[in-house]
């Protein structure tokens, strides 16, 4: 039997391949994969936690989430693609118009 | 079996966390993101959370790495060269700040081991769609529907944000 200990050592060994992800690369794309990443990790550690539980309240947390996610992945795109169509780079370390 | 079947899903989506974060190419990395989704998905299922399984393949699996795709087919994009190969302090303090964010809920969680009880016994029934809606629309009826707004607000404001021009701009 897979106690829950497993499921929430993968997800936090799965957090921070995210963290990694997002503070090493430079493509803005990537970076908002890893924030999935991130997020998935964070969702299981829920149904894991609503498993053992027996309790349906986590499953719906991780529902929301979903939708969140869902709304925060189009925005982020939108700005994404409004910053290429200014600077022609979706590189980070190349927009540089808030930054002191 | 089903400790095997952990076992795999666990590989494949750590395999693929690394290949989404370490991939050179755009592409690569949004299709090693499709399989990262499909296996937490099967991590669900393990989990008999059947109906955020199909949620998990239908929405990420399918809609947000296709979104994903689009944009990344719309910018056109070339590799990235070099990705870790010049070594910089910028990239030294992250994979620190990493492994201590690693090491951090590690511990967290190895404090806690003992403390967790056993999979309870009525786990069977939690995860179907009957038990998921009638929580959902019974006592989360208005967190639902706040949703909505939330999702229209999203489609409304990427639509803003991603036109060709502003209208204070046309002047």
């Amino acid at each position: 039997m897979i106690i829950t200990s497993w499921y929430l050592a993968l997800s936090a060994v799965l957090f921070s391949i995210g963290v990694i992800g997002v503070l090493t690369r430079k493509n803005a794309i990537v970076i908002l994969m890893s924030v999935e990443i991130m997020l998935n990790a964070v969702n299981l550690t829920l149904v894991s936690f609503s498993a053992q539980m027996g309790d349906v309240q986590g499953q719906i947390l991780v529902f929301f989430s979903l939708c969140v996610a869902a709304a925060e992945v189009a925005v982020g795109l939108a700005i994404i693609i409004a910053i290429y169509r200014n600077n022609l780079t979706v590189d980070i370390t190349k927009i540089n118009l808030l930054r002191w | 079996m089903i400790t095997y079947l952990f076992l795999f899903f666990a590989l494949l989506a750590l395999g693929t966390a690394i290949l989404v974060v370490t991939n050179k190419s755009t592409v690569n990395s949004a299709l090693a993101l499709v399989f990262h989704m499909l296996s937490i998905a099967g991590l669900y299922l393990l989990l008999r959370a059947q109906f955020l399984a199909v949620v998990q393949v239908l929405v990420y699996a399918g809609a947000i790495v296709v979104l994903f795709l689009f944009v990344i087919m719309l910018l056109n994009l070339e590799k990235e060269e070099k990705l870790f190969a010049e070594f910089s302090f910028r990239h030294a303090i992250a994979f620190f700040a990493g492994i201590a964010v690693l090491a951090q809920l590690l511990y967290a969680l190895g404090s806690w081991t003992g403390v967790l009880p056993e999979f309870a016994d009525q786990m069977i029934a939690i995860g179907t769609v009957e038990a998921i809606g009638d929580e959902l629309f019974t006592t989360y009826l208005l967190p639902f529907e706040v949703t909505a707004i939330l999702l229209t607000a999203a489609v409304v404001g990427a639509l803003m944000i991603a036109q060709r021009k502003l209208k204070s701009q046309d002047k």
